[in-house]
């Protein structure tokens, strides 16, 4: 019997308990509900948060710890094994004793270690389950028993209820914190990790990236290096050129929309900006590689200008493309943002459109522009796929628009697919990066937001 | 004693009118900036749906080829007395390819050389044995008879009939001989050529022949995916936006959760993959590759988009109404629940819909959880191994061949028209439902 079947033999139980609680809170007063102290459904409900709470609780515990506790508790239970072949390769080893338990096909299923393993691992999931099972069985008849006995006609079954439910609604708005916590712990958990083996000074200073570790020990200068400036100044080379094409772009369709456009041209406009924000970025990753690449490298070629087939510039140019939207609605934002009597004093004064524009509404709306900025950078930085589609993979520490440079997102990805053991440095080297993206990023919505923010107080 | 910079009063004075004219002169040019700008952004918009459209329409179309094959009963060595499955073996076992290189051998009496006939055999798709097998296999009766059959042409082969990679190449940036090109012309001038509507690539999993590689797989990978974020994130986001809507009190640990809440929205999607690699696969030993895992990380994502959306639902509600419901002696909840969500519903919905749409559309944290292996069959569960549709669309712009450019273009059209249908969806139901008060 597995935990889903379990989950719905709880949901059965809650379900009975309801009904058997409003039935015996309308028996409690012969049939007449009005002298109950509140609805019969409450009762009803009452009684199945006693029953299912606490068998759905233990399904859950299983879930979360259950799986990760049987898999250590049969590696501990072949100490010597562990001994002679490693960590690694046993966790490896577990891995086809887990398919071959469960019935799925397996590379060394008839490797005798695997099969001794696959049946201590049946067995311990199997008396795990028992013990879940039983466990959560126990507790939602006591906790059904129990709120089906306290069920009288003066019983307050509403505001218990209630409080429950509000417990309830909290907890799932500390869900969002709590996500946030999860990815400070993991990426500061392997980083630290990777810090073990790796100086950090070496990291952040290093001018050389080759995470190609050695597949074996007795290989030679294969140690990997880990200097990650070359993918800082890739990362930031992609998110300027990004930034010189949308800023521009966005500023000015979005002051063009708001004080020269006729509303027939806004009403195509302001959906195509929305189209072009809603696309994946998967397909602009696509428009880069195919179509923005190649015609970048003919137009070098033609030029007598030697452009990579995986150019900076051409990631750049689409990336900047696709924030274009975001630059231009976050700006619209800031100028509408900006009370109207500043611009009636300037066109007062006799100034033209642009003028007001240049020296009343641009000034005024500077911060909030600026936040607006800042976030597209925090876009442009943690944008993967158009990167990982049409910037290269070498760590070329340059300058050059024109060349392959890679960034800190496609890095990650390229370490984290395909086969990988978990423990090498080169793995763990992602999670260092990725807390590198998470701070920055993080530190510029802080800094965007809060800016933002305080600027449209200020005229409010 | 220095000129004054000019005179004021006086507008019909040359230098008051050259400056006049300077002033309109930047206006104009101002003016078409913005213009330009507005330009350049529709131009790339546009360009880039074209590029799409344009490789794209021909991955809907196949190529096949008509053979008069003779299906020999000898093929199959058939006990008379074995059971159903024996026979289904035997059936699948077969040599098919030899019917069909006999009915091209017919067709071209002249080739003889084993490496040329090699070559004509290659016209057909790898998979043609394989249909036969399945025609077979559901007709044993067409055992013994000789049938026209239309099967699927190689790829290289669909790709000159469709006009994608012109005739002429010179040799070595063409894959098709110049024999082959010949055959090819014959059969088309004999009528034996066809195009049709692509089932494959609507209808079967992922392939490494691009003319047998199809869409269904991702799609149904991306449905399984989003049906777990969906069943996670909507009814978490819903509560948690009540609750910071209505019932929580303004102190400190909301204002966190609020400006945590803003923050996780902006972080990066490929965090979320890495907190969805340690977490789910690591520590949670969750299968790999899974849209269970798939859905739960996409979940994390779109939980802030749809917390934020149903508060401003909510929001939206007038205060009459809860006034109202207070005033007939409801309790919070029963305000919250009878009176306020019902009227939010349109919002909140519209809200997941277009969150959904994002999700739909995300791909670097399934790239994070392993959702990129090679997956032929099409996933039956959550649990299965599956990619999904963005992610089908990264694997196969990544492929060599040059057959799978359509079907790139193409999974980016049906990836799009989802899209659009989504979106569509949430306009309708803003159009139709949502009150404005």
């Amino acid at each position: 019997m597995g935990l889903s079947a379990l989950a719905l033999l709880v949901v059965a139980l809650a379900t009975t308990s309801f009904w058997l609680g409003r039935r015996r809170a309308i028996a409690t007063v012969a049939g007449r509900a009005s002298a109950l102290r509140s609805l019969p459904g409450y009762y009803g409900w009452y009684a199945a948060l006693w029953c299912g709470l606490p068998g759905l609780a233990v399904v859950l515990v299983w879930l979360l710890f259950f799986g990760g506790a049987v898999d250590r508790m049969t590696l501990a239970s072949f100490p010597e094994e562990a001994a002679r072949r490693g960590p690694a390769e046993l966790s490896m080893l577990l891995n086809d004793a887990r398919n071959a338990a469960l019935g799925q096909s397996s590379l060394r299923a008839d490797d005798p270690l695997v099969v001794a393993l696959s049946e201590r691992w049946a067995s311990l999931r199997s008396a795990g389950l028992r013990l879940a099972l039983g466990a959560s069985l126990a507790l939602s008849l006591a906790g059904g028993a129990l709120a089906l006995r306290a069920i009288r006609p003066g019983f307050a079954a509403r505001a218990k209820v209630e409080r429950a439910v509000g417990i309830g609604l909290m907890l799932c708005s500390t869900l969002a914190v709590l996500v946030t916590v999860g990815i400070v712990l993991s990426l500061v958990f392997e980083t630290g990790r990777f810090f073990e083996r790796v100086p950090i000074h070496e990291f952040l200073f290093g001018l050389h990236w080759s995470p190609q570790t050695a597949l074996r020990a007795d290989q030679v200068g294969s140690s990997g290096s880990f200097g990650a400036v070359p993918i800082f100044a890739g990362t930031l080379l992609v998110t300027l050129i990004a930034m010189f094409v949308s800023v521009p772009i966005g500023l000015f369709s979005a002051v063009y929309m708001t004080f020269y456009s006729d509303p027939r041209l806004r009403a195509v406009v302001k959906p195509a900006l929305e189209i072009l924000a809603g696309v994946p970025t998967v397909v602009y990753g696509f428009f880069a590689a195919l179509v923005v690449a190649p015609a970048l490298r003919g137009a070098g070629v033609s030029l007598g200008l030697d452009v990579a087939s995986e150019s900076a510039l051409a990631a750049g140019l689409v990336m900047g493309v696709m924030i274009i939207p975001f630059v231009s609605s976050l700006s619209d934002d800031a100028i509408t943002a900006v009370p109207q009597s500043l611009r009636e004093g300037s066109f007062g004064l006799g100034a033209t459109r642009s003028e007001t524009i240049r020296h009343v509404i641009l000034p005024a709306a500077l911060p909030g522009i600026a936040g607006a900025c800042l976030l597209a950078v925090s876009r442009a930085v943690g944008e993967t796929m158009i990167v990982v589609m049409a910037a290269g993979l070498a760590a070329n520490l340059t300058a050059n628009p024109l060349q392959a440079v890679t960034t800190v997102t496609v890095q990650i990805v390229t370490l984290l697919t395909g086969d990988q053991e978990f423990d090498s440095a080169k793995t763990l080297s992602a999670f260092a990066l990725g807390l590198v993206l998470f701070c920055v990023t993080l530190a510029l919505n802080v800094v965007a937001l809060r800016t933002v923010q305080r600027y449209r107080e200020k005229y409010d | 004693m220095t000129e004054p910079a000019f005179v004021a009063s006086r507008w019909s004075s040359p230098a008051m009118q050259s400056r006049l004219r300077r002033r309109y002169r930047a206006e104009r040019l101002f003016r078409g900036l913005g213009l330009a700008a507005i330009g350049i952004a529709l131009a790339a918009l546009v360009l880039l749906l074209v590029s799409v459209l344009a490789k794209g329409w021909s991955a809907f179309v196949a190529t096949e080829l008509r053979l008069d094959v003779t299906l020999d009963s000898a093929l199959v060595s058939l006990p008379e007395d074995a059971d159903a499955t024996a026979r289904a073996q035997a059936i699948r076992s077969a040599d098919w390819a030899a019917p069909l290189r006999a009915a091209l051998m017919k067709l071209f009496p002249d080739v003889t050389e084993r490496p040329q006939l090699r070559q004509l055999a290659a016209l057909l798709s790898s998979g043609a044995p394989l249909e036969l097998a399945d025609l077979v296999e559901r007709d044993p009766s067409l055992l013994g008879r000789s049938l026209s059959l239309w099967l699927p042409a190689d790829d290289e082969v669909d790709l000159v009939v469709k006009g994608s990679v012109p005739r002429d190449l010179p040799e070595g940036a063409r894959r098709l001989s110049l024999e082959q090109l010949g055959w090819l012309s014959q059969l088309e001038s004999q009528g034996r050529v066809r195009r049709t509507l692509n089932t494959a690539f609507l209808a079967s999993g992922d392939s490494r022949e691009p003319e047998q590689a199809g869409i269904l797989g991702a799609v149904v990978g991306s449905f399984l995916t989003l049906v777990v974020t969906l069943a996670i994130a909507l009814p978490l986001g819903v509560a948690a936006a009540i609750y910071l809507e209505e019932f929580a009190p303004r102190n400190r640990w909301t204002e966190l959760i609020e400006v945590n809440i803003n923050n996780l929205a902006a972080v990066p999607s490929i965090v979320f993959g890495l907190l969805g690699l340690s977490v789910f696969l690591n520590f949670l030993a969750l299968p790999r590759s899974a849209p269970l895992v798939g859905g739960l990380t996409l979940a994390l994502m779109t939980l802030p988009t749809l917390i934020i959306a149903g508060r401003s639902a909510i929001k939206a509600v007038p205060e009459g109404v809860r006034e109202a419901a207070r005033g007939l002696g409801a309790s919070p909840l029963q305000v919250m629940g009878h009176h306020v969500l019902p009227l939010a519903l349109p919002g909140i919905l519209t809200g997941t819909i277009l969150g959904m749409a994002r999700a739909l559309g995300e791909t670097a944290p399934l790239l994070m959880i392993g959702m990129v292996a090679f997956v032929v069959d099409i996933p039956g569960g959550f649990r299965d191994a599956a990619t999904a549709l963005p992610v089908q669309i990264f694997l196969w712009a990544d492929s060599p061949e040059r057959g799978f450019v359509e079907k790139t273009s193409g999974a980016i059209l049906v990836l799009l028209a989802f899209l659009i249908a989504m979106n569509g969806l949430a306009i309708w139901l803003r159009q139709r439902f949502e009150r404005r008060w």
